[in-house]
């Protein structure tokens, strides 16, 4: 089963709308059993590091994760905040990520033109770094809406899978084995989010 | 690098698809379930929807019809009309609408948008501001739900709401709605330099060069209503939208 952990914070509802569009069966679940038992999950994230980190504490979910990626190797799909909680931290916040890929979030800010607005938000083109069974059949350009004020920066760069501009190069989506991460909304980009998400069901 | 977002907006008045003219007169336009289908078939980037009798007539924000129109996008949604709560805005984001709009509320008290973007985080919430020229020709804040014009300063009212909380503003042209004879381009250049979110303007655009006049105004994104609503001299009912490489040209 596909799980999409429900921790409180996340469009959950629009991933499964997707997922379903796809073709993919999947549960919304915060339920630490069946998160336990699923053969995949995706960790969604709308909002601030610290307080998304404090959900996962309090549900218990923290370890179940860890061990669902680095034990048990399923593949694991962090989305927006949901990516940058699979890092080690975040400038946003002081708690400490799930520590899955090295590498930390920063904020834009003083980073970037001062023209430019933050959040970084609407569509922008992804460039593949680093292929993986995500990017499978992407076309030359393959767009995503993106709207986040912190961008994730990788310590290893075989770890950057997409990148992107805004004022400076960025990791759109990172991968690291069996553990994945899209600092975009898949369930927000169309068929291009369509095509992200069917690759990830596909592994 | 980033385009810049080119936003239908629908209307809703009692469950119906409305384009109005100068914020008067609302003309039916069909079923909005159906345009919104349409829209997601054209890959449009955004969609706004906004509900523009819940205010004025006091109603909770029809939550099944916002469901449906969740369930139709693949692309962010942003829905407004009659939120005045943090229980409201919880139960429309999770019918899977991604942003929320408000203006009456805001008008009333800006502390909800506050507690809003403190909940659901800055980039959620947009607040929707009308500008009216008065009979002296001067710039002034509109309220929808009155009709009429506010005494609070347009641009106090701006600036309060960006550090109140907002992520967004929509700022719309009275005189300019339902025309598409052009966008109010000075009021926009106003407002970008006054304010450090993105902007959205709405309100009069009729053709492609209109929307990037906007953009060189300081416009982050455009919405528009009638443009993609309306075909023809005589205002027959077609939804359309520009395919991506023409907007991608527009931009460059």
């Amino acid at each position: 089963m596909l799980t999409i952990i429900d921790y409180g914070m996340g469009n959950v509802g629009s991933i499964k709308n997707m997922l379903n569009k796809v073709g993919v069966t999947s549960k919304i679940s915060s339920d630490i059993e069946e998160i336990k038992k699923s053969e995949k999950v995706i960790l969604p994230g709308v909002g601030s590091f610290d307080t998304a980190i404090r959900r996962i504490d309090e549900l218990g979910l923290r370890q179940i994760i860890v061990d669902l990626a680095t034990i048990k190797k399923i593949p694991v799909l962090g989305i927006c905040l949901g990516m940058q909680l699979l890092m080690e931290k975040s400038e946003e916040g002081t708690l400490n990520g799930l520590g899955l890929i090295k590498g930390e979030s920063l904020h834009f800010k003083n980073r970037i033109s001062p023209e430019l607005k933050i959040p970084h938000m609407g569509w922008n083109i992804v460039h593949i770094n680093n292929p993986t069974e995500l990017t499978k059949d992407f076309s030359d350009e393959m767009r995503f809406y993106f709207v986040h004020s912190y961008f994730v920066k990788v310590a290893n760069p075989e770890n950057s899978m997409l990148k992107c501009h805004y004022g400076i190069d960025f990791d759109a989506a990172v991968n690291f084995d069996n553990i994945y991460g899209a600092q975009f909304h898949p369930e927000k980009s169309h068929q291009f989010g369509i095509k992200f998400f069917a690759n990830f069901a596909k592994l | 690098m980033l385009k810049n977002r080119v936003i239908p907006c629908l209307l809703l008045r009692n469950g119906g698809l409305v384009k109005t003219l100068k914020f008067d007169n609302p003309k039916y336009v069909g079923d909005p379930l159906n345009a919104i289908r349409i829209f997601n078939d054209k890959l449009v980037d955004e969609l706004i929807v906004l509900d523009i009798t819940a205010s004025k007539e006091n109603k909770e924000p029809n939550y099944a019809l916002i469901e449906q129109f969740a369930g139709e996008c693949f692309m962010p949604l942003c829905y407004g009309g009659g939120i005045k709560t943090v229980e409201q805005a919880n139960r429309i984001f999770a019918l899977g609408v991604e942003k929320i709009c408000l203006q009456t509320s805001a008008l009333k008290d800006l502390k909800i948008v506050t507690q809003l973007a403190e909940r659901f985080g800055n980039q959620s919430i947009l607040v929707s501001v009308d500008i009216k020229k008065d009979w002296r020709s001067k710039l002034k804040l509109y309220e929808s739900y009155t009709g009429k014009t506010s005494n609070q300063d347009w641009k106090e009212f701006l600036i309060k709401a960006v550090e109140a909380g907002a992520g967004e503003i929509v700022l719309n042209s009275v005189e300019r709605d339902g025309t598409m004879k052009g966008m109010d381009l000075d009021l926009i250049k106003k407002v970008s330099d006054i304010i450090s979110v993105p902007l959205i303007a709405v309100g009069g655009a009729g053709s492609l060069s209109d929307i990037r006049a906007a953009v060189d105004a300081g416009a982050s994104a455009v919405s528009a209503g009638a443009f993609f609503v309306f075909h023809g001299p005589h205002r027959a009912v077609l939804i359309t939208y520009p395919k991506y490489d023409e907007l991608e040209k527009l931009f460059k």
